[in-house]
């Protein structure tokens, strides 16, 4: 406690200065009275009914919990708040429940039932956040709990509930270990999630929960390869880590020849005389040059799975996250053939510029890089130049990689840079230095005796430290070569009257015993003026002093024994024992009696026995074996955790366990739409002939075209690698979200449309080549591929129900109901589709009911007026252009007779059972909404389904995204039970898909209820002619223009239907049109009226092109989803 | 990933704690403070400081100490580069990161750490996500909230993490559109004591501040792109479309954000923009020495060098310095005998000069050291690599934004030996 006031006493000191809210802190007083009536106070804040006040209270008690004070005592006050409606008061109880909850167990438990509400809220961020909290609580008795509510998000619709959950996992699997094999199939099950949005953390949990788990990642080994540059870039470093991992274990040694060929350092240099990275064509001629050399081995063939991880990390090096980068650079350091190493140094070198922590730990990892590839750095030898203003660590960490840098040809510039050290005022760093230098000179013979010059000159020096160092470092060299320099050796010896420092005069003291006689006259005369000294010396050096005496009384003991015997007798009488010790010992060794064993006969053996040359190597040698980047690493010890780099194998495992079987085409192609919107359509447009020039140019792109093209198959890199290559070659697919095979399908049409051109052009060159021949492949691909593409689809049917509405979830996430899986409601919706001639009756006979009940409430309210009026306008004018259509051609029907009765659609926006009797029905009706223009009509329907009636159905507390509007309905005074009512309501969506988050409130309760709606109910139809319909896509080409493949469905290859099912889709109206090729819809959104327009071109055998024209990119490419959906299914 | 943060000040108090995962105790800081203790300087603490049970893993910036808690293994850079990205949010949120900042917005302290790690795991990083979850409290809103009792905390919850680019927030709506990029160059140089070059490069950075309404999507060319050597990118650019085009394409984030930074190829010679002549001496047995530096612009291409300061680390033994600038201002701080001068602009005519002498303690042998000498400056509309934007285009939105492009040169880290 006392430790703690005096903390306080400082606070309160500043408190007075900026903060206010300080001053009332209850527990600042510091008194314990007082304390405890603050806290009453506190209590009393927490339940009045006051959100204002209540957050004033959490705030301060955040406060008290963000200063380590204890707040455990107010837990009951606290936990009440779990279901304020305030979000900030909310936000800052779940802060604290998280704190505490481990402590008041009991009452923690009084919060979970308003996280398992949470659970099945109906907007997903409500639910991971309820999930968030639930897991972070760490009861133990809750588990079984938590392990349902994470089993439920693991198949949430929402990508990131899914995320949620997966963060979950290593929350619960501390809690309780017991869980493991039921959490590892959670993480099974998440790993083959497709969103990038998992990806990270689900790799994650799978790090902390079954690392050794390695055969889980097999079948999503090449769907995180290629997600890989979508993903978060923390999750880029986790997936990074554990991929090489992975690889490890998977594939081959890629240097597996060449170390057999060079080993050391030497063989390095041809090797990297250009730092660039070479091309993939060079490095296989290279290996083909060594294959005779290999004669008697298999010549090495990367996996093609591994050159794809390679290929797929590179751009990461380019990452502003400095752990991306570090991780990227181990994977290359670990994985890479030694070729290819080369292109990690640059990056790293860059991340040198960053904070100096980076700088540290980056500067680790290239000491231990450099001493395996020296080659790699030496370019950038001057960025690790040394600066008087880098911390002493930087500093020193530098001089080692400036150190296993130095070779014959650069050690004359580095020296140099040396002697600039050298004059430093950082003393620890000077000293670093010398060291260094003594490094370059062992390792190097030329320049030994350069450097032996250099440090007997600092010998001379005025700072003792450095002159110390200087005869420690100079002490291990002389050792090499002792005979030679005699002259130093003597230099030195003059030394120990001037230099005081223990260290080096221990050295001196053992360089003359141990080369005595080099110096036969000098040496006992320092014996003596260190007999004299003895008393007042250091430890070590009296250690060095009776070893000086011994073995000068064995070489020469005429002139030492006296000298001998007194030294001896003084440490006879030593307060150290260890001298004490060390005196008995030698007495007995060297001075023969007759007790002496026969231990004496060989002292001078034992004493001056040829000592081996000590090594100095670098501190980083062998580092390697931790994984680089690690914090094993960086410690060079095992910290907790770790998980062993593996050995290559001897013999690949099976690549086939990577394999993926085909799935579900729809979501291929709603993945290509998502990456669409981040790489830019027009680049393809204006670009095409550019990058033909470059395909020509670039070897890579060359390959994913290996297939189909057969001039360019003979010199692309190697077939094995071709199928995996196709993923890079197109640079619209943002590097490929693609899982490889799978998505072949979709990939190809692109190709297909390149070819396509190149065909043509062929043909203007050829002259000869039969057109029909280049068309007939195509077709004949296209009819191989079909049946496939039929397999995928029924597969993907037959899926599970989750899939489909994930892909639904990515598309907009149209549907908000499901958050309860109930199969009543599947069934329902499943009967709804199926039954579409019978549909339609019922709803207009809804209908009706509304209008009439809408007119009774046009009596309060003007605010939703009939809507008798605008649908007569819709309809007149569809009749002008079915007019102007019919001359064009008879067979198109009328689309806006078919769209408003057929399309509308009823969503859930309140379940009877969660709405406790009360159900509440949606759909958009397709009608302007009179009071104002930019407003979507919706339609509700309640009925009251419970015994009792309901009164005042009104709605309230509406929070919606910033720009969006909404026109309530006006209130539902009576609804009897067993009836049913409507009422209209308008939304302003601002033209995104952005949910309507409000509450619907009977007399007695209140429902957190959304209405999202599809992108296709954003927009209202117009009419266009034919020429004003090209003319205004001629004005939204570019970016604006969306075009996709696909194939119909087999019921939908007529006009009639393909009318159908895109203004079901969509709220569009049918533009006439003069092929019966193509059909044609025009809208605006209601926001903004923005255009759209959209073109459904067929040709035989149910292909067809869809194209979408919008300003709004987003809108855009939702609505290519949506209409995919609708024509393909 | 990470256990616990805990900021340490100066003065070594812990003034905040977070825990992610159980309670840590406050005892595990005992180990950083020895350390602390060991180290000379504030910035020679070790980064990383195994314990029996943890490892701590520490940024110093602001002169605050971040602390986090580490319980097995995990990349130490990940937790740095993390930490820093804090310090990053807490700047960007507060204007400054200082003690007396932290502690007036606890609160929001603890919501932002909150919503950035999720268990020890960055959750959400990205400025502009954190903004609609968490408002940055300025004057108005404090004064606002504080009289109607609203709350700091995002009504809605974002959506960026949803969409597609989850750098950007949807609805982002502005009357005057506009989008600015600032090429700054800095040139890292060690000078040697008779005035060649060592070791002299370029690095840059495009700062970009880009308020347009909507979703709109820029594209941005170089005149030479093949100056740049190294690159990093914003995760919002292209990576493909650089590779092949060398063309920057990318969807903005909405606000500030660095773009791009570069290495200029090392091929290419830097040209140096000052120089300095300089005689520093210390005379055996006398209790003076002399002081002398003038400074001069040299391949400037015509532009002004301003804002010009000149530091040194002086050695230990001078007491005192008695100069006289012939502009600007010096001083000299005789306990960390720093010496440092404001020149302000070079005039080439009239070459600013720093002359005097310097007393040293008596009895004292002359100093064996050189002091190096430092030069911060900035040169106004130029990039000192020859480095041009060739043209910013915009796509996917209607209106005409204003454009502008402003280039600087400033010194990196620019050292002269002496």
């Amino acid at each position: 406690m006392s430790a703690s006031s005096a903390f306080n006493d400082e606070k309160g000191g500043s408190s007075s200065v900026g903060e206010p809210e300080y001053g009332h802190d209850p527990a600042s007083g510091g008194i314990f009275s007082s304390d405890y009536k603050r806290h009453d106070d506190l209590k009393e804040m927490l339940d009045s009914n006051k959100d204002s006040l209540k957050l004033e209270a959490m705030k301060r008690i955040v406060a008290m919990i963000a200063r380590g004070k204890n707040a455990s005592d107010l837990f009951p006050a606290v936990v009440k708040n779990v279901a304020c409606k305030n979000i900030e008061v909310k936000k800052l109880v779940y802060v604290y429940l998280v704190r505490y909850a481990e402590e008041q167990q009991d009452l923690a438990l009084l919060s979970i039932s308003t996280f398992q509400r949470g659970l099945k809220d109906p907007n997903q961020l409500i639910r991971a956040s309820a999930l968030r909290v639930l897991s972070s609580i760490r009861v133990t008795i809750i588990v079984p709990i938590m392990m349902l509510a994470i089993k439920e998000a693991a198949s949430d619709m929402s990508p990131y509930v899914r995320k949620t959950a997966a963060h979950a996992i290593p929350k619960l699997y501390s809690l309780d270990p017991e869980q493991k094999d039921q959490l590892i199939e959670v993480i099974e099950k998440l790993l083959a999630d497709k969103t990038t949005l998992v990806a990270g953390s689900v790799v994650m949990a799978f790090e902390e929960v079954c690392p050794e788990r390695i055969d889980l990642i097999h079948k999503n080994y090449r769907k995180l390869c290629n997600l890989l540059i979508d993903v978060e870039e923390w999750g880029q470093v986790v997936i990074i880590n554990m991929l090489t991992r992975y690889a490890r274990t998977q594939f081959l040694n890629p240097n597996i020849n060449e170390s057999l060929l060079e080993e050391g350092s030497g063989g390095d240099k041809t090797f990297y005389g250009s730092d660039e990275d070479e091309d993939e064509d060079e490095e296989e001629k290279e290996k083909n040059a060594e294959a005779p050399a290999m004669a008697k081995r298999k010549p090495y063939v990367m996996d093609p799975d591994h050159r794809l991880l390679l290929r797929n990390t590179k751009p990461l090096l380019q990452s502003r996250n400095a752990a991306v980068v570090m991780a990227v650079a181990q994977l290359y350091f670990h994985l890479a053939p030694k070729a290819e190493v080369g292109v990690i140094a640059k990056a790293l070198v860059r991340l040198l510029r960053s904070h100096s922590e980076v700088q540290y730990v980056v500067l680790q990892n290239v000491a231990t890089m450099t001493i395996k590839r020296r080659g790699m750095f030496e370019p950038y030898l001057k960025s690790f130049y040394i600066r008087s203003t880098d911390p002493t660590q930087i500093k020193v960490l530098k001089l080692e990689v400036l150190t296993n840098l130095a070779n014959e040809t650069n050690i004359s510039t580095i020296l140099r840079e040396f002697q600039t050290y050298i004059k430093s005022m950082d003393k620890d760093f000077v000293a670093a230095t010398i060291q260094a230098i003594g490094r370059c000179a062992t390792n190097i013979g030329e320049v030994r005796d350069t450097c032996l010059n250099g440090l007997v000159q600092l010998l001379s020096n005025r700072d003792e430290l450095v002159v110390a160092e200087s005869v420690v470092v100079i002490k291990k060299l002389l050792q090499m070569q002792p005979e030679k320099h005699s002259d130093i050796i003597k230099h030195m010896a003059k030394l120990t009257d001037n230099i005081q420092v223990p260290m080096a005069r221990a050295s001196i003291l053992w360089l003359i015993g141990e080369y005595c006689e080099h110096v036969p006259k000098i040496a006992p005369d320092v014996l003596r003026k260190m007999a004299k000294s003895f008393t007042n010396e250091e430890d070590i050096v009296k250690l060095q002093i009776i070893n000086l005496a011994a073995k000068l009384y064995l070489t020469n003991s005429k002139q030492t024994k006296l000298l001998t015997q007194y030294v001896l007798n003084l440490a006879k009488y030593d307060q150290n024992y260890d001298i004490r010790d060390r005196a008995r010992f030698i007495r007995q060794l060297i001075v023969p009696t007759e007790k002496s064993g026969a231990l004496s006969k060989y002292a001078k053996k034992l004493f001056l026995a040829l000592k081996p040359a000590p090594v100095l190597e670098s501190p980083f040698k062998d580092r390697d074996h931790f994984q680089l980047g690690s914090l094993s690493h960086l410690l060079n010890a095992k910290a907790g955790g770790y998980q062993e780099l593996p050995d290559w194998p001897e013999a690949a495992p099976d690549p086939s366990v990577r394999n993926v079987e085909v799935k579900d085409s729809v979501f291929t192609l709603l993945e290509r739409v998502t990456t669409l919107t981040s790489v830019p359509e027009w680049t393809k447009c204006s670009s095409r002939e550019k990058r033909k020039e470059k395909k020509v140019e670039k070897p890579f792109y060359s390959d994913s075209e290996g297939e189909s093209g057969p001039t360019e198959s003979a010199d692309s890199e190697s077939d094995s690698a071709s199928g995996s290559e196709s993923g890079s070659g197109s640079e619209e697919s943002g590097s490929g979200s693609e899982s490889v095979e799978s998505e072949e399908g979709s990939e190809s049409e692109e190709e297909e449309e390149d070819e396509e051109e190149k065909n043509k052009k062929k043909k203007k060159k050829e002259l000869k080549k039969p057109v029909q021949e280049s068309e007939s492949e195509q077709s004949s691909e296209e009819e191989e591929r079909k049946p496939e593409r039929k397999s995928k689809q029924r597969k993907s049917d037959s899926e599970s129900e989750s899939d489909e509405e994930e892909s639904e979830s990515e598309s907009s996430q149209s549907e908000s109901e499901d958050s309860e899986s109930e199969a009543e409601i599947k069934k329902k919706k499943k009967a709804a589709e199926s039954k579409p001639p019978t549909k339609p009756v019922k709803k207009e006979n809804k209908k009706e009911k509304k209008e009439m009940s809408l007119l009774d409430l046009d009596d309060f309210e003007p605010a939703p007026s009939p809507q008798v009026t605008p649908v007569n306008t819709f309809l007149s004018n569809s009749l002008v252009t079915d007019l102007e259509g019919l001359s064009l051609s008879d067979t198109v029907l009328s689309p806006a007779t078919i769209a408003p009765s057929s399309a509308l659609k009823n969503y859930e926006l309140l379940h009877r059972i969660t709405g406790e009797g009360l159900s509440v029905e949606y759909c958009f009706s397709r009608q302007p909404f009179s009071p104002d223009a930019n407003m979507v009509a919706v339609q509700m329907q309640f009925t009251n389904n419970a015994t009792s009636d309901t009164k005042n159905l009104h709605m309230e507390d509406v929070k919606l995204q910033s720009g969006m509007r909404v026109k309530e309905f006006p209130e539902i005074e009576l609804l009897p039970a067993g009836e049913t009512a409507a009422a209209v309501m308008g939304i302003d969506f601002c033209d995104s898909t952005q949910a309507a988050n409000f509450q619907l409130c009977t007399h007695t309760k209140k429902f957190f209820v959304s209405i999202q709606p599809p992108v296709g109910e954003l927009m209202r139809p117009i009419f266009l002619t034919e020429n004003e319909f090209k003319k205004e896509q001629g004005q939204l080409m570019g970016m604006n223009e969306i075009t996709e493949k696909l194939t119909l469905d087999a019921k939908c290859r007529n006009e009639h239907a393909i009318v159908q099912r895109v203004t079901t889709a969509a709220n569009l109206s049918r533009v006439p049109c003069g092929s019966d090729k193509e059909c044609r819809f025009a809208g605006r959104t209601v926001t903004s009226s923005s255009l759209v327009l959209v073109t459904v071109a067929t040709k035989e055998e149910g292909a067809a092109q869809l194209t979408v024209n919008c300003e709004k990119m987003l809108i855009g490419t939702m609505l290519v989803k949506d209409i995919l959906l609708a024509l393909t299914q | 990933m990470i256990h616990s943060l805990f900021l340490v000040n100066a003065s070594g108090d812990i003034f905040l704690e977070k825990h992610w995962k159980s309670v840590v105790s406050r005892s595990v800081c005992d180990y950083f403070f020895e350390a602390q203790e060991r180290a000379t300087e504030p910035e020679n603490v070790p980064p990383v400081i195994p314990t029996p049970h943890h490892y701590l893993i520490s940024v110093l910036r602001h002169r605050i100490y971040f602390v986090a808690v580490i319980q097995s293994e995990v990349p130490p850079l990940f937790v740095i580069e993390f930490l820093h990205r804090v310090v990053d949010t807490f700047q960007d949120y507060f204007g400054v990161c200082t003690e007396a900042a932290i502690k007036d917005n606890v609160v929001v302290v603890y919501e932002l750490l909150e919503e950035m790690l999720d268990n020890g795991f960055p959750l959400a990083t990205e400025s502009n996500i954190l903004k609609e979850l968490i408002k940055p409290p300025t004057i108005l809103r404090t004064m606002v909230n504080t009289i109607t009792g609203s709350t700091n905390v995002g009504e809605q919850l974002p959506t960026g993490q949803l969409s597609v680019v989850p750098w950007r927030r949807t609805g982002v709506k502005y009357t005057n559109n506009e989008a600015y990029f600032d090429v700054v160059e800095e040139i890292d140089a060690i000078i040697d004591k008779s005035g060649s070059t060592i070791t002299a490069e370029i690095q840059g950075v495009i700062d970009a501040c880009v308020k347009l309404t909507g979703m709109p999507d820029l594209t941005l060319s170089f005149m030479n792109p093949r100056l740049l050597d190294d690159v990093s990118f914003h995760p919002c650019v292209r990576f493909k479309r650089w590779e092949a085009e060398r063309i920057l394409s990318f969807i903005p984030p909405d606000g500030n954000f660095r773009l791009l930074s570069y290495h200029v190829s090392s091929q290419n010679l830097v040209a140096i923009p000052v120089y300095v002549k300089h005689n520093i001496t210390f005379r055996e047995g006398s209790s003076q020495g002399r002081f002398d530096l003038t400074l001069g612009p040299k391949q400037t291409m015509g532009k002004a060098v301003e804002s010009v300061l000149v530091s040194s680390q002086l050695p230990r033994g001078v007491l005192n310095a008695n100069l006289n600038p012939s502009q600007g201002t010096y001083t000299f701080d005789p306990v960390t005998k720093m010496l440092s001068w404001d020149v302000g602009k070079i005039n080439p005519q009239k070459l600013p000069s720093l002359k005097g002498t310097m007393s040293l303690q008596a009895g004292a042998s002359k100093p064996d050291e050189n002091p190096s000498i430092n030069i911060q400056f900035k040169i106004q509309q130029m990039a000192i690599s020859g480095l041009k934007v060739n043209r910013l285009d915009m796509y996917g939105e209607k209106y005409k934004p204003f454009k502008g492009i402003k280039y600087m040169t400033k010194a990196g880290k620019f050292q002269v030996r002496t």
